[in-house]
């Protein structure tokens, strides 16, 4: 209550903004819509530093490559808003990866069995992820980091450490295919993102995922079923990383055990550079998919201008940890 | 006149990005004593002395014992002389009393940065014994309850030996029987010379130990008067610029059914052997100093912890509620005592805080209608005449009043039959605080069974059809509207 003398001024100030300079125009749209410009801003910058950025062909190769990261962040993008992390998603893409290509050899099943088993085993993982979190009062750090290690060495042991080839063409469609020349992956990254952006921002679902992040007690007190809720949206991200992984294999056409390493903090960059809040209750998924696509941007563009991969890693250091700056001196200020 | 005043702030201005906090604020305190800073929310009360603490910079004259002062920061202030009480407690839970008070300037051995226990504990212990305090300095803070842990705060403030002393609300958690201990130690550090500037919405309080007092309304200063000159309703006047005459609108409400009944109910270690019932249109106040088991009680009632033995019933039937939302499925609404921890959702917005508990109501297939939230919102907002310059505002823009009335509608949004309120004015001003009264008693006429959990004496006497004592977990008695009285539920509650 100590901030709020100041901000109880706050309604006056917002009924006189229409008054007030450009100043507070600029900053308040740019608070609002900043992820985005910056976003606008990178673009423009590659356009002009290399004319192989903006030509149709590269725009597809990056959204493509960006969608498989951006899938399985939006399911932790949902996490996040709960208060909680997925560290898991890396190696439980790995886990799906081989599971998934071993029923998916030309001849043997039709292409319905290695999906369902690919989402059925990502959706498993997060299940327990969620139920160790939520009835084991666990802190979802450990309780992913747990999984993260197990399902790496599930993989490793499922296919004895080497790589499971010769997939159907239908499985592998859905990596590498196209309908009307664009990827198929582009196209489920963004029903994927349509469906997830309805699914928190207009149903009960996403209301109680707020809700829990912002105030677990408080979420208890209105009568929402805590425990049952984390499990579902843990459940939810192991889906979304399930189709992520199963993409990822049918691109680059085997079952790799190492396959995903480092997925997981990749997603987690994506959600925090658009502008989910590791303190939980804050979030969106356009937020999330622009901040993989300004990863992806990053990484392509500085692909393109022959800077060594190892300063990218250092760029894209400072990007994240800049983004989370802006963000918490935002949250600051209000 | 330097020598009369150990402070003088002048023309004191702050603005925030759009809005001018403080206006040509002065605030003057004498030596060696207790200037009360009074105001509703949003008058500016924090904001001045977070200046004077050197949290904000402003611009002004601050003179402290008739020198010119210019402040970096609370360790500047501190170093001047000036100690602040913070309202919001904030102790690191897992250190000990001792290491808490000394947290920054531990004794060390010579200068090796070795912590010297011993004495850290001897010097908290000859602080405590000062004071009048026994509790051990040994203990970890997170063992202490809030009115101890606010019993530390107050010693450790003094233990600075500062020559001024800003307490914010110095009393919002603690007991009547502490505040009398801290007045205490008030009257002897008065006596030492140390003035004290007191900020508090208790009217009581101010009357009895402030000597002077100022008064802020909108980031403007209203005057300065000496106490005695000033009673209840002439205070309330300047602080809200109008007159609130009846400060509790109780209207008589249509006693009907019980609707509530309580047998027997006892949770372990936390109250024993309650009984009672609450009939609809009626308010019933329950009255106990902090760990009388008021809010464990009804925490049982709202499911969040059952309690181990006894019966609830429901319009005459018996229920078992494990859970807040077997609570709700059962009609009942629960106004929690802490906005923060487990009332309001901060980063949500005012439309998301009022339906979260009521979204069954508003969702086809799990998709929210949300035209109709809106429309419902809306005439919330209305009805409770909240201050908000939309529904999409942050509930944490708002002042604490309006956040209180926002939680309000979240649980009349279930259409509760029983509503449980606890401290339903907790730092809310005046204005606020008399607009919720008369919404409860309005509730209560519409036929709702209310129970009204409250610290504060007048508001229980002043709202409530019935009073339930209790004390210690045990419940004392019962009293009417017409026999209670202040004295009458003490003498209960200590027989």
């Amino acid at each position: 209550m100590e901030s709020q003398e100041t901000i109880a001024k706050k309604p006056t100030i917002l009924s006189d903004r229409y008054q007030t300079g450009w100043k507070e125009k600029v900053s308040e749209i740019f608070s609002r819509y900043g992820i985005f410009i910056i976003f606008l801003g990178m673009v423009t910058l590659m356009s002009f530093l290399t004319p192989y950025f903006f030509n149709v062909l590269n725009l597809i190769n990056v959204v493509r490559q960006v969608s498989f990261i951006g899938i399985v962040a939006m399911g932790v993008t949902f996490v996040i808003i709960t208060k909680g992390i997925d560290l898991s998603s890396g190696s439980v893409i790995a886990l799906i990866s081989v599971v998934a290509a071993d029923f998916a050899h030309p001849g043997e099943h039709s292409l319905f069995v290695p999906l369902a088993i690919g989402v059925g085993v990502g959706a498993l993982t997060g299940l327990i992820n969620g139920t160790i979190t939520a009835k084991g009062m666990i802190p979802p750090f450990i309780a992913t980091l747990g999984m993260m290690t197990a399902a790496r060495g599930l993989a490793l042991l499922y296919s004895d450490g080497r790589p499971i080839g010769n997939l159907s063409d239908s499985f592998l469609f859905i990596g590498a295919g196209e309908i009307l020349g664009i990827p198929f992956p582009i196209i489920v990254f963004l029903v994927v993102g349509i469906i997830s952006h309805l699914l928190l921002s207009n149903t009960k679902f996403g209301k109680y995922t707020y809700a829990i992040g912002g105030n677990e007690q408080a979420a208890r007190i209105c009568g929402i079923n805590v425990d049952r809720h984390l499990i579902l949206v843990y459940t939810y991200a192991g889906l979304l990383t399930a189709i992520a992984g199963l993409m990822l294999t049918a691109r680059i056409s085997v079952g790799q055990p190492s396959m995903g390493v480092m997925y997981e903090l990749d997603a987690i960059a994506a959600a925090v550079i658009g502008g989910t809040s590791l303190t939980g209750g804050i979030g969106t998924i356009p937020g999330t998919m622009i901040g993989a696509l300004i990863i992806g941007v990053l990484n392509n563009g500085l692909d393109l201008l022959n800077v060594s991969s190892y300063w990218q890693q250092i760029l894209k250091g400072a990007i994240i940890v800049t983004a989370v700056l802006i963000d918490s001196r935002k949250n600051k200020k209000s | 006149m330097g020598a009369e005043y150990i402070l003088e702030m002048e023309n004191i201005t702050k603005e925030f990005p759009g809005v001018k906090a403080l206006d040509n604020i002065q605030l003057k305190v004498k030596k060696g004593t207790v200037h009360a800073l009074m105001g509703e929310n949003g008058a500016g009360k924090s904001t001045l002395m977070k200046i004077l603490f050197g949290i904000y910079s402003g611009s002004g004259t601050i003179k402290f014992n008739g020198k010119e002062l210019k402040l970096s920061g609370p360790k500047d202030a501190l170093n001047n002389g000036i100690s602040m009480i913070h309202q919001e407690l904030s102790p690191v839970p897992y250190m000990t009393v001792a290491e808490n008070i000394f947290l920054g300037r531990e004794p060390v051995y010579g200068k090796s940065g070795w912590v010297n226990k011993k004495k850290l504990i001897e010097n908290t212990k000859k602080l405590f014994e000062t004071l009048n305090i026994s509790i051990d300095p040994t203990t970890k803070m997170k063992d202490l309850s809030i009115a101890n842990m606010q019993m530390v705060e107050i010693a450790a403030a003094v233990s600075h030996h500062a020559n001024l002393i800003i307490m914010d609300e110095p009393t919002s958690a603690i007991t009547e029987k502490e505040v009398e201990h801290l007045f205490k130690i008030i009257r002897s550090l008065k006596k030492k010379g140390v003035s004290i500037i007191y900020i508090s919405h208790k009217m009581d309080e101010v009357f009895k130990i402030c000597d002077e007092i100022t008064v802020l309304r909108d980031g403007q200063y209203i005057g300065t008067k000496p106490a005695h000159e000033l009673n209840q309703d002439s205070l309330i006047q300047m602080m809200v610029g109008r007159e609130i005459k009846q400060v509790f609108h109780k209207e008589k409400a249509e006693v009907k059914e019980v609707v509530l009944s309580v047998k027997n109910l006892s949770r372990k270690g936390k109250f024993n052997n309650v009984s009672f019932e609450v009939r609809k249109g009626e308010i019933l106040g329950i009255a106990g100093l902090m760990g009388s088991g008021r809010t464990e009680l009804i925490e049982s009632i709202f499911g969040i912890a059952p309690p181990t033995s006894g019966e609830i019933y429901l319009h005459g039937k018996r229920v078992s509620i494990q859970s807040p939302s077997g609570a709700i499925r059962n009609k009942i609404g629960l106004l929690t005592e802490d906005r923060k921890l487990t009332g309001a959702f901060l980063p949500l917005s005012v439309k998301e805080n009022m339906i979260i508990s009521s979204l069954e109501n508003f969702v086809n297939f799990g998709y929210i209608k949300s035209r109709l939230v809106k429309k419902t919102c809306d005439a919330q907002v209305k009805r409770l005449n909240i201050k908000t310059p939309n529904l999409n505002q942050l509930i944490m823009n708002l002042s604490g009043g309006n956040q209180q009335k926002v939680l309000l509608a979240r649980w009349l949004l279930n259409d509760p039959d029983l509503l449980i309120l606890d401290e339903p004015t907790r730092g809310v001003d005046v204005g606020a605080k008399a607009e919720i009264h008369k919404l409860i008693s309005k509730l209560a006429q519409e036929g709702k069974a209310i129970i009204m959990v409250s610290s504060e004496m007048p508001e229980i006497l002043g709202m409530s059809d019935r009073v339930l004592v209790m004390h210690e977990g045990n419940q004392k008695g019962e009293l009417s509207r017409e026999e209670a009285t202040q004295e009458k539920i003490l003498e209960v509650a200590y027989q």
